[in-house]
């Protein structure tokens, strides 16, 4: 029994197929890396497994729970956080609103405590934003703390993300490109935030990347996709050398 | 240049941290207090009316500032609120209780018109609530057993505890007060996990999604708690008329509340109280000035439409942050004088978002 695992897996968009019978199985504390060229069906996979799309047919599967069919916004109460290709962020808010709103699934106190802003809430409040500090700290966020987003430079963007995906307290955190647009200091910080967040935080990884340098440094094992289907899976020497895998990147 | 020192996380939650602000809002508060005893009759009436907008503003501020949902129809909402009341109070129910009940129903109101914002945003959303309003006007005008239709409902004096608020000055501390509850409990609103989750549905509903954010349900929720603050301006707003007709509460009351957050400033609650002033004295400020134009243009008719159209025009083009982001400017320059950089607040490339995956 796997710990995260995706079983016959299709999605199709009427003629389209997004994905066809995919399965994988992720282990508990891995690094886990998604390759493949556009159009494979990588974002399409989080998206089936964050509920943005329901699957045509198969089962995801996250520590025994099966999640196939639950609301998109009890995800995370699962333990899967994302993040997103583009960037998702709450551009007029601040850094520290937008990880704030991270741990909008610890519920405190109703609506009413909330208007007279009462002890509770005051304590619940001082809480979360310790919380939001441990994670500014340990992404050296702090400079850009109280900024507003909309003014803050595309690598901090992507950190910022990555930093309210942790805020949840994920289990298992699914990173969409996570290095694309960053330049290579700031990929190789990433590299080490990874594995930090696999070994420190005890959380599982799952994520797309192209930059087949990081993918080499930080994945245990990589999968490749095309066209929607399976295409190798193993450690990241041994897809890198597969030919089906090169023949799918060359177009031969 | 201030820098927040904090010791504790307990510390930033504090609203008034510095003197410099106990100075500033203890002379508003002052001068607010002291108003009635100094100005003429007639600016208290007028400052009675800008806090019920106020009020009314900073509800629609909540629904369109922090979730970005626009509401062509809050007009109606007053009128709900305003036409409860009265009928409350004309069946014996005392002040407190018949504001909280014309503000619940209104709310209920809000609840229903919400409901299609779980589905529908934007463009059609705002077409969705103008309906609203317009079936909300011709519902009052002819349900005459409870409304009174066009030739209108007399409102009975607001008496409270057995005092009698009906006088000017009375009424304008009753509206004060009210307006300082509404407001605070606003900024407890939007500081915390609530209106945090506002915004997040306004900037990225599939990160808010990811979150745990249940956009449709915060949706309508921002419709209920900004109709039910809506209900209490147009309750005050009763008292103000002293005479409810159906008329009071057309779409031009909607498009002028509006133009108070738009013009105050999306996204902040000072920006919904600057723009309620403006817009609302501007039609005393345009009668004042009347009398020194050249009659061509004094005699015109829709020249206060015109005016309000001029306004938003130039604030949507030169200060889309609207007064409350030019008073934002104003108090950083302040703070560095000498040292001011202009690019301070030039917004940074919008990147682009996965909104694809709504």
């Amino acid at each position: 029994m796997s710990y995260f695992r995706v079983e016959n897996l299709s999605l199709s968009f009427g003629g389209v197929h997004a994905i066809s019978d995919l399965s994988f199985a992720v282990a508990r504390g891995e690094i886990f890396a998604i390759i493949g060229p556009n159009g494979a069906g990588k974002t399409s996979v989080f998206n089936v497994i964050t509920r943005v799309f329901s699957a045509n047919t198969g089962h995801v599967l996250f520590d025994d729970h099966d999640i196939t069919l639950v609301p998109r916004h009890r995800v995370v109460n699962y333990g899967i956080a994302r993040t997103f290709q583009n960037i998702a962020l709450f551009e007029g808010a601040s850094v520290i609103d937008n990880l704030l709103l991270g741990r909008h699934r610890f519920a405190h106190g109703n609506l009413a405590a909330e208007l007279a802003w009462l002890p509770g809430i005051r304590r619940a409040e001082a809480d979360a934003r310790a919380k939001v500090e441990e994670i500014i700290d340990f992404l050296e966020l702090a400079p850009y703390r109280t900024s507003l987003v909309s003014t803050l430079p595309y690598g901090v963007r992507k950190v910022i993300e990555l930093g309210r995906a942790l805020a949840t307290e994920p289990r298992l955190l699914l990173l969409d490109e996570p290095a694309s647009g960053l330049n290579p200091e700031e990929a190789r910080d990433l590299a080490f935030w990874i594995d930090d967040i696999r070994s420190d935080l005890g959380v599982t990884v799952v994520m797309i990347e192209h930059d087949m340098s990081l993918v080499a440094e930080a994945a245990d094992r990589v999968m490749c996709m095309n066209a929607g289907q399976l295409l190798a899976i193993g450690s990241p020497s041994e897809v890198q050398s597969n030919p089906d895998v090169i023949a799918a990147y060359l177009g031969t | 240049m201030r820098f927040d020192y904090d010791t504790s996380y307990v510390d930033p939650q504090r609203l008034l941290r510095y003197r410099s602000q106990w100075l500033a809002y203890g002379a508003l508060a002052l001068g607010l207090l002291a108003a009635p005893f100094v100005l003429p009759a007639y600016y208290v009436g007028e400052l009675n009316y800008l806090f019920i907008v106020s009020i009314a503003s900073l509800a629609l501020m909540i629904l369109t500032g922090y979730t970005g949902q626009v509401s062509l129809g809050h007009a109606a909402f007053m009128a709900v609120g305003a036409y409860a009341h009265a009928w409350f109070l004309n069946n014996q129910l005392d002040f407190i209780a018949a504001i909280l009940c014309a503000s619940a129903l209104t709310a209920v109101v809000g609840l229903v018109v919400g409901l299609p914002a779980i589905r529908v945003s934007g463009l059609y959303l705002a077409m969705v609530t103008l309906a609203c309003a317009l079936v909300t006007e011709q519902i009052i005008g002819r349900w005459k057993d409870v409304t009174g239709g066009y030739s209108g409902l007399p409102v009975p004096p607001p008496i409270v505890f057995g005092v009698d608020f009906g006088g000017l000055r009375p009424f304008y501390f009753l509206c004060l007060f009210i307006l300082v509850v509404v407001l605070l409990g606003l900024i407890n609103l939007v500081r915390g996990r609530t209106g945090r989750a506002f915004v997040g549905v306004r900037d990225s509903e599939a990160a808010a999604y990811t979150l745990g954010i249940w956009v449709g349900g915060y949706r309508v929720l921002a419709f209920v708690i900004s109709a039910f603050v809506t209900g209490i301006a147009g309750a005050l707003l009763a008292h103000h008329l002293q005479f409810l007709t159906p008329d009071g509460f057309g779409l031009t009351l909607s498009m002028e509340l509006v133009l108070m957050v738009v013009i105050g400033g999306l996204g902040s609650l000072r920006g919904a109280i600057f723009g309620a002033v403006l817009i609302g004295l501007l039609p005393t400020l345009i009668s004042e000035i009347k009398p020194a134009l050249p009659a061509s243009i004094a005699t015109q008719f829709g020249l206060e439409t015109f005016v309000f159209g001029l306004i938003l025009a130039l604030f949507v083009m030169f200060e889309p942050a609207g007064l409350n982001g030019r008073w934002i400017k104003l108090k950083v320059l302040l703070q560095n004088f000498p040292i001011y950089r202009r690019s301070t607040f030039r917004r940074g490339k919008a990147y682009m978002h996965s909104e694809r995956y709504r």
